[in-house]
């Protein structure tokens, strides 16, 4: 609830802006009809290279990795972690609300939300897949070149690299998907393929096969936010595309930076700990 | 595994003759010993050479590289010199390839773990960078990591007796290297090491950073280069922490900050490593490390590996998600241990 009435209110501000900077004789004119309601009237300042500049550490603020549905708060999925395991309440950032599942697809969401700590990639350091790389609750920093811009998430130092220039069909299925990139008037528009079907979308089960089709547009709604939009589609799983967004936050503490968080180390005791040598029986 | 095998051919690209065919002018050059030497090719163009540039001014370290070589860190026992001559290089290339090619010796431990002819995995059958020296070291002059300082030498018996105490290699996760946990490793430093296979480099700049991703394990290393103050010391990380500087045409990246998890030639934590990253050819970039480290060794040192181009793109390199590897050896070291346990017993009876 709260990530969408911020939308709304930062949309409105940023319409205000849009009109009195109207006034401005270069000032572009009216919105292109296909852009949705919300679109933000920010013009974002420019890179040497002419690109709208998204460089930058930024966040997500809501609570989409729980669930990116809506969901009520709930007591931590492990007792002893208490309140500080518990999952705080989102409204979902889901448009129109549900997510289409197939009802085969329905039913496995059921069973991976029953069985997460068995079963979600998360636990496990997993590589995140994409969308869900973007709202988990780590910062990412984007380097933004002419050929490639890099996407590098803390968690699990996981890398998406965005081909700008020499666009291919992806080579082989992977975790992160193969992206290619390109700009639409203020937008980066990211289409990727080439998943494989292990990684989910949150905490709750959600989840795809290996035929998912993620695309993305991060379009910079201020100087500080970046309006980020997600179209699914995976005829596999779901009777329909469906489409996610939010806003993304800029970290802007000076000394922000993307820290280690390599937790492949924190996860092996959990994964491998039964395959330790026990004391000699007596 | 269809992941891997597409790794592997997709990196079939152009075997690059880097260089080693020095002219005739530039192996008739008495080397001076004083002074390290680059590629035998960059050594013509170094000096006229001018890097192009980002849009935004920076000199353009931009692609794909690797650092693949034969040269060893330390200068091989018996060779005395700084340089080999242009063919003398070529038998030490050829010497090194044929004791890589060995491993493909069927019914061998190598063979069976894995197929070296496969491509990829013998570095010959790729691009890889070509020196005339003897060993990536050249300060101290006689290619050698120094002399380990007594309190270097007491870290490393520490560390070895904690390892023993630890148990066996297999007995526990934690006990098995770094590498093949996937955790991280050896190429992406800092010091970039000669990884063996798989040994490529994708550097990108952004307004205010650097990005080097090293192939294997997806580790990105993101160097800012806009003046910010060092971390404070409570930061420690497996790579460490980079600060970068432009220095003319060349990118000075300092790092600090390591968590001594994983120790760089027995070093300390408390090592710093300054590294020299210059274009000195659309195909090459001339990198230098310096490695300091007083309470490990006696002076700091120096080497230098070239990086050379090589075909794009770099794909996903999920290794932890895949390492059946671990859990299999473990789970098999538990078998032995159950059976060993059960000859014991009818014995003690």
């Amino acid at each position: 609830m709260q990530s969408r009435l911020l939308i709304t209110t930062i949309a409105a501000v940023s319409l205000a802006a849009g009109v009195s900077m109207a006034q401005a004789p270069q000032a572009p004119a009216a919105r292109p009809a296909t852009r949705p309601a919300a679109a933000p009237a920010y013009r974002a300042p420019r890179t040497a290279d002419g690109k709208p500049n998204l460089n930058g550490i930024w966040q997500a603020m809501n609570t989409a990795n729980w669930d990116i549905e809506a969901h009520s708060a709930a007591p931590s999925p492990v007792r002893d972690l208490g309140a500080t395991g518990a999952i705080p309440g989102g409204i979902g950032v889901v448009e129109g609300g549900s997510i289409p599942y197939l009802p085969e697809a329905l039913k496995k969401k059921q069973e991976n939300q029953a069985n997460r700590l068995k079963l979600d990639p998360e636990v496990k350091c997993y590589l995140p897949g994409v969308p869900r790389a973007v709202y988990m609750p780590y910062p990412f920093q984007i380097i933004q070149s002419t050929k490639h811009i890099m996407m590098l998430h803390e968690y699990a130092g996981a890398v998406r690299t965005i081909y700008m220039a020499e666009q291919v069909e992806a080579p082989a299925d992977s975790w992160m998907g193969w992206s290619n990139g390109k700009w639409d008037g203020e937008s980066l528009v990211v289409d990727t393929k080439g998943f494989n079907d292990l990684s989910w979308f949150d905490r709750a089960g959600n989840f795809h096969s290996d035929a998912l089709h993620v695309i993305e547009r991060f379009t910079p709604r201020s100087a500080d936010t970046l309006n980020y939009e997600a179209t699914i589609e995976d005829p596999k799983t779901f009777s329909k595309p469906w489409k996610i967004s939010m806003p993304l936050y800029r970290r802007v503490e000076p000394n922000a930076q993307i820290m280690e968080f390599r937790c492949v180390e924190f996860v092996e005791d959990l994964m491998y700990g039964h395959l330790r040598k026990q004391p000699a029986s007596k | 595994m269809r992941h891997r095998t597409l790794v592997y051919a997709c990196a079939v690209s152009i075997v690059i003759a880097i260089a080693m065919a020095a002219t005739s002018s530039v192996a008739g050059q008495s080397a001076p010993l004083e002074k390290p030497r680059a590629v035998a090719k960059t050594v013509t163009v170094a000096k006229a050479y001018a890097p192009p540039k980002t849009p935004d001014g920076q000199p353009d370290l931009q692609g794909f590289w690797t650092n693949s070589t034969y040269v060893p860190l330390e200068r091989p026992q018996g060779v005395t010199k700084e340089y080999y001559t242009p063919e003398e290089a070529e038998v030490a290339i050829k010497r090194a390839a044929d004791r890589e090619a060995e491993q493909t010796e069927p019914g061998t431990t190598a063979d069976v773990h894995y197929d070296f002819s496969q491509f990829g995995l013998d570095r010959s059958q790729s691009t890889f960078a070509k020196t005339l020296r003897t060993s990536l070291i050249y300060d101290p002059p006689d290619g050698k990591i120094p002399q380990m300082t007594q309190e270097g030498q007491k870290r490393v018996a520490e560390r070895a007796a904690l390892r023993k105490a630890a148990g066996g290699q297999y007995d526990d996760v934690k006990n098995m290297p770094i590498g093949s946990r996937c955790i991280m490793m050896g190429g992406a430093g800092p010091p970039l090491q000669n990884a063996g296979y798989n040994a490529n480099y994708q550097i990108v700049q952004g307004a205010g950073y650097v990005m080097i991703l090293t192939e294997m394990i997806h580790d990105a290393r993101i160097i800012p280069i806009d003046g910010r103050p060092a971390p404070p010391s409570g930061v420690r990380q497996w790579t460490g922490v980079s600060r970068g500087r432009w220095e003319g045409n060349t990118l000075v990246v300092e790092t600090t900050n390591f968590n001594g998890k994983n120790p760089f030639r027995n070093g300390s934590e408390n090592m710093k490593v300054t590294e020299r990253f210059t274009r000195v050819a659309d195909d090459a970039i001339e990198y230098k490390f310096t490695v300091d480290d007083p309470s490990t060794w006696s002076k700091a040192w120096s080497a230098e590996l070239p990086l050379v181009k090589t075909d794009g793109p770099i794909f996903e390199f999920a290794c932890h998600e895949s390492n059946h590897g671990i859990a299999n050896i473990l789970a098999g070291a538990r078998e032995d241990d159950k059976k060993a346990a059960a000859q014991r017993k009818p014995s003690s009876n």
